[in-house]
């Protein structure tokens, strides 16, 4: 057991963290900004309006976050057409290609949390919105929106968790986040053990800050549920 | 009456985790059977076909060597960046994988005679004007497997002004060539040609720049990697390497792949 390798590598993992969080946090950010209105149009009843967005939820849940990612970054490699095409220039960069595949991928596990809550809200929440005379798109803005994105949060920071542990897989396409650091170091000198130890430890690390995130953020939005204090 | 029972049970206990703990010692000293680890993705050292069959150089070079020694073998393919920590943990008991002996790895595993010798080269597209200096590579990027010698090198050298990908195998750093995100790669000159620029998908692409052989990065040339407790196993392989090389097997072998005598003066 050689830590003294790890000391002498901090900075490495460092910059590897911040790639990691950086990563995660965008493909946060994009996946949810998409998966809002997918999980609202996945919720609807009209066949045209949910067949598209069931359809990406089913692919994005269906296939492996490595096989979505080797897709976008070795896969439509493939293609001459966009390699001369303008798009090149973000499909060139393992970096955008890892942000592409991992908004994607948790925007399709996101639409489904999401739709999931909305199908699950109380007939009597949306009986009193139309007896308001709430048009729909304002009742689902003003009752079905909060009462469900309250009701997604626990899975919701399941997800956040999931991701987090996904972005390994930008390691894999020469990206140098935490794993792909705690990979380098293994090959340069060969303490497979201490290195992805250490790795893991970061992780943990930020496990620990997600799960402490979402407690603070079921606390505040969870009030109503909480037993009143004496 | 107890008592004596459990002394006697930890005495057959004792004695039996003994008798286990010499056995498989004893026997791998005589080396009926070696396991080999291998790669797969370094052609024309290794590669495996469409069929799942091991192919190459390396694998050719090992069988023969067990042939030679008179050991029964078997190959475990086994990626790069795991196979020095797979040999510790006893997954197989020698590497014949084109691994240059360097002094880093002599820390961690002890190392046959060099198998063969080849310098290492950069390649890249026809055309496209970049040129090996400290000033013609500032701000391009440069593909390199992962923890090799010529990553080693490229780091070393040039770390300050390129930018190093790196990849777990010589073809994904092939792929990323051909689709333009890596300006250059290094490589070993003999896997570069064989392996790529004499394939349909290496047509449009060149060498570049001198030939590397600094033995500070690249060592001695390629060995079998074996346990360094495993001493009488460096000397059967050092043995087989020079009666394949003296009894013209080698040189058969070589013939299949190369135009020229890999091993290296």
């Amino acid at each position: 057991m050689d830590f003294t390798v790890i000391i002498d590598n901090l900075p490495l993992y460092l910059s590897g963290l911040r790639v990691t969080i950086e990563l995660l946090i965008l493909a946060l950010l994009c996946g949810f900004v998409l998966a809002l209105p997918l999980g609202v149009a996945a919720a609807s009843r009209r066949a045209t309006v949910n067949a598209f967005p069931r359809g990406f939820i089913y692919f994005m849940r269906g296939t492996p976050l490595l096989a979505q990612v080797y897709l976008i970054y070795h896969g439509f490699a493939q293609f001459d057409f966009l390699r001369e095409s303008m798009l090149w220039a973000v499909f060139k960069e393992a970096y955008w290609c890892a942000l592409i595949g991992f908004s994607l991928n948790t925007a399709g596990y996101t639409a489904e949390i999401i739709r999931g809550a909305i199908a699950q809200t109380p007939r009597g929440e949306i009986e009193a919105a139309r007896a308001c005379g709430m048009r729909p798109g304002v009742a689902l803005r003003r009752v079905i929106l909060p009462s469900a994105l309250r009701r997604a949060l626990p899975a919701y920071g399941n997800e956040v968790i999931f991701m987090l542990h996904g972005t390994v897989i930008a390691g894999v396409i020469t990206l140098v986040d935490l794993f792909g650091a705690a990979k380098i170091v293994n090959s340069r000198h060969f303490v497979p053990f201490e290195s992805f130890i250490a790795a893991g430890f970061f992780y943990l690390c930020l496990t620990f800050l997600i799960v402490w995130l979402f407690k603070g953020a079921e606390r505040k939005w969870h009030a109503h549920l909480r037993p009143r204090a004496a | 009456m107890k008592q004596f029972n459990a002394t006697v049970f930890a005495a057959m206990l004792f004695a039996a985790m003994l008798t286990a703990a010499t056995a498989p010692a004893v026997h791998a000293q005589k080396w009926k059977e070696i396991r080999i680890g291998v790669e797969g993705a370094y052609p024309p050292f290794s590669s495996i076909t469409e069929s799942g069959q091991l192919v190459g150089f390396d694998i050719d070079i090992a069988w023969e060597l067990c042939k030679t020694i008179g050991a029964e073998c078997a190959l475990v393919p086994q990626d790069w960046d795991g196979i020095i920590p797979a040999l510790l943990a006893r997954k197989y008991d020698a590497i014949i994988a084109s691994m240059s002996i360097t002094e880093e790895r002599k820390k961690k595993v002890a190392f046959s005679n060099k198998y063969y010798h080849t310098p290492a080269r950069f390649v890249r597209k026809k055309g496209s004007g970049v040129s090996i200096s400290k000033a013609g590579l500032a701000g391009k990027s440069v593909g390199v497997q992962r923890a090799t010698t010529h990553d080693n090198f490229i780091t070393g050298e040039f770390g300050d002004t390129v930018t190093v990908k790196r990849y777990g195998t010589q073809d994904e750093a092939y792929l990323d060539l051909v689709a333009g995100r890596v300006d250059l790669l290094i490589a070993d000159s003999v896997a570069i040609d064989d392996g790529f620029l004499s394939t349909d998908q290496g047509a449009g692409f060149e060498f570049v720049g001198p030939s590397y052989t600094d033995p500070k990065y690249f060592g001695e040339g390629a060995g079998v990697a074996i346990r360094k407790r495993d001493a009488d196993l460096v000397a059967l392989f050092n043995d087989a390497i020079r009666t394949i090389r003296a009894n013209g097997r080698y040189k058969a072998i070589n013939d299949k792949y190369f135009d020229f005598d890999i091993y290296g003066e």
